[in-house]
């Protein structure tokens, strides 16, 4: 499709270019400070705050009319928020769009990173609600601005050690924080901490909108991204000992479908797209 | 399979939107609700939606109420996504308040004052009986209400009264151009035109809250409306090629100064000091919930003891936009079953592990 079937009365992509400099502007810090939250000056979408407007904004400056757009949401192309915003840059940007990993060149996500991994020049864009990691230790945006410019992280190691200390492991589950390159703290958006080791060296840029919180950050490729551990509780994130109902992986993240009300369960892949290759390679 | 329950999105959206449709429409053997009638009839609402879409258009925020069915904040979000995609030209001259052409003017602080007391078109002493009359249709319009006539004086600001005495803290003027909320995010520490900007598009019941919390004790208050004033009031553009300002026209404000107490510092002698608080259109309830919670946030800077929830600037500025908040809050219904799962797993796994430790302790 071409740019010329975008919606009458609206910018190709929505955003004025004017918004969109300044969005690209912000991304350009981001890529050269990995990790590092960049305020911006978000806008109101004519979607919710919270259904991905950060999302929205970064993957509409980016986006050009030659690009293939794969939405997902809980790793899935047909949950109805990841259609709902296909269908927004379907209609104001007419760019093509796809559910295949492979095919695409701007991914924009929630909650999951795709089980088949990401190559060189492919955009990873993640809707982010929270892009502070310590915002559950220290809510005060003015303080954890601070702690970052000293790369004081104490109080996230402190609340790993009393979670060992109580439960014998590290509670968090999802939004699991990870360093960046070695200096920022950074929240991963709440994908579970299984994705984390895919950030880990990505080949693929990664950018993370927080429209609400109007910040952006952003890991460049091949950036060292860890999960913060210690040596003796290293980082195990949880994953059920099951196979997929439908493709049988056992690698892959997988949701739990009740089947019934007598404590029936099958397991099937949360990405959608890994599974139905995986079927159609059989 | 329940597998197929999370398939079809793209037709559940559809079929979704057609019945708000009908719903929004409601028994279609009555009349559709117009536009202007919502625009003359539902005014407030109007007012309300303008004031928190931050953009005066009445017929534009009458739109979005009927759209919205009725869902004023729903409809403020109408109204700001719109606003948004409009191109910014400048600012206006700020704006005199005191030429305001006056529909209502109370002060509760003076019985009779320059430019006298206006009661205008209020709730004020209405006896809140159902009037069941107006449940009858077909009725006839009311009958004018008498004016006064305008008798030309001007109506000057209650704090301006008391400033020529020096009993009110003077505002520092300034030419600097204030900030902009809709194109730089906020940042704390927030100066006042900021903090000002983001009441001004607050949500009225997240203010009136906070702003009730200051009168009782969370906040040390004693205020006095010096005035509250509510009319049209001009505005003005100074075109830097033009080199003078033109009336493009005229917005109905609401305008309300609050009087406070202030103890005095080693710097300063005790007066009173000013809380602010304007909305578009006649919103008096969220104008004074506004000049509280504006004064209270100088709370820091007048030296005072902080500590309550409507002097936290962080706090304050950080949840009073309603669309933010709905959004936020709203999004708990989008799917969360990845994380949920995560949490799932990882709380069996805790559970197993104290259960194994439970058996090795039985057993030893």
């Amino acid at each position: 499709m071409s740019a010329a079937a975008t919606l009458a009365g609206y910018n190709f992509a929505y955003l004025d270019e004017d918004t969109k400099r300044m969005i690209r502007r912000a991304l350009l810090k981001a890529v050269a400070i990995p990790g590092h939250q960049v305020p911006f000056g978000s806008r109101e979408m004519p979607l919710p705050y919270g259904w991905g407007t950060g999302g929205i904004q970064v993957t509409a400056s980016v986006i050009g009319p030659a690009d293939t757009l794969k939405v997902i949401d809980q790793g899935a192309d047909d949950t109805t928020n990841a259609v709902s915003i296909r269908r927004f840059f379907a209609r104001v940007a007419g760019v093509a769009t796809t559910e295949r990993t492979a095919e695409a060149t701007v991914i924009q996500t929630r909650h999951r990173i795709p089980e088949t991994p990401l190559r060189e020049g492919q955009i990873l864009v993640y809707q982010v609600p929270m892009p502070e990691p310590l915002f559950r230790l220290e809510p005060r945006v003015a303080e954890t601005r601070r702690l970052h410019a000293l790369g004081d992280y104490g109080l996230m190691h402190v609340k790993l050690y009393e979670d060992i200390a109580r439960q014998g492991e590290v509670t968090i589950s999802y939004n699991y924080p990870v360093m960046v390159n070695g200096r920022y703290l950074m929240a991963p958006s709440p994908i579970p901490a299984f994705d984390n080791p895919k950030m880990d060296r990505m080949p693929a840029l990664q950018l993370f909108g927080a429209g609400r919180e109007k910040r952006i950050y952003a890991v460049p490729p091949y950036t060292e991204v860890r999960s913060l551990d210690f040596e003796d509780h290293p980082f195990e994130p949880p994953r059920p000992a099951a196979a997929c109902a439908l493709c049988g992986s056992r690698d892959s993240y997988l949701d739990e479908v009740v089947t019934d009300d007598r404590g029936g369960r099958r397991f099937l892949c949360s990405d959608t797209d890994y599974c139905a290759e995986r079927r159609a390679a059989k | 399979m329940a597998y197929v329950a999370v398939k079809g999105g793209e037709r559940a959206i559809e079929n979704a939107h057609a019945w708000l449709d009908e719903a929004r429409r409601g028994d279609p053997a009555l009349p559709e609700l117009s536009v202007r009638q919502i625009e003359e009839q539902l005014s407030l609402a109007v007012d309300r939606v303008m004031a928190e879409g931050a953009c005066h258009d009445r017929s534009l925020a009458a739109l979005a109420i009927k759209q919205a069915r009725g869902d004023l904040i729903e409809a403020a979000f109408l109204l700001r996504a719109y606003r948004t995609t409009l191109p910014r030209f400048g600012a206006s001259v700020p704006l005199d308040t005191a030429a305001m052409r006056v529909r209502r003017r109370v002060s509760a602080t003076y019985k009779d004052l320059p430019g006298g007391q206006v009661l205008g078109p209020t709730f004020d002493y209405t006896h809140r009986l159902l009037d069941f009359a107006l449940a009858a249709e077909g009725a006839e319009p009311p009958a004018p209400a008498p004016e006064a006539e305008a008798d030309g004086a001007a109506a000057p600001r209650v704090t301006g009264l008391l400033a020529q005495e020096g009993l009110m803290a003077a505002e520092p003027a300034s030419d600097e151009e204030p900030g902009d909320l809709t194109r730089e995010p906020l940042e704390i520490p927030a100066d006042r035109p900021l903090r000002l900007q983001a009441l001004a598009r607050g949500d009225e019941g997240f203010l009136l809250g906070l702003g009730y919390s200051t009168q009782r004790g969370y906040g040390n208050a004693h205020p006095f409306v010096g005035e509250l004033r509510m009319g049209e009031v001009a505005v003005q553009v100074a075109p830097p090629e033009l080199g003078f300002a033109v009336e493009i026209g005229d917005v109905v404000v609401t305008e309300c100064q609050m009087v406070n107490q202030f103890g005095g510092s080693r710097h300063e002698p005790p007066q009173f000091t000013r809380g602010y608080g304007l909305v578009f259109g006649q919103g008096e309830r969220k104008a004074m919930a506004m000049a509280l919670v504006d004064r209270a946030l100088r709370a820091e800077e007048l030296g005072e003891e902080t500590g309550a929830p409507a002097q936290d600037a962080e706090f304050v500025l950080y949840h009073s936009d309603n669309v933010e908040a709905t959004g936020f809050v709203e999004h708990l219904k989008l799917p969360h079953y990845v994380d949920f799962q995560s949490e799932l797993e990882k709380l069996r796994a805790i559970r197993a592990g104290t259960a194994a430790a439970q058996r090795r302790e039985a057993a030893e």
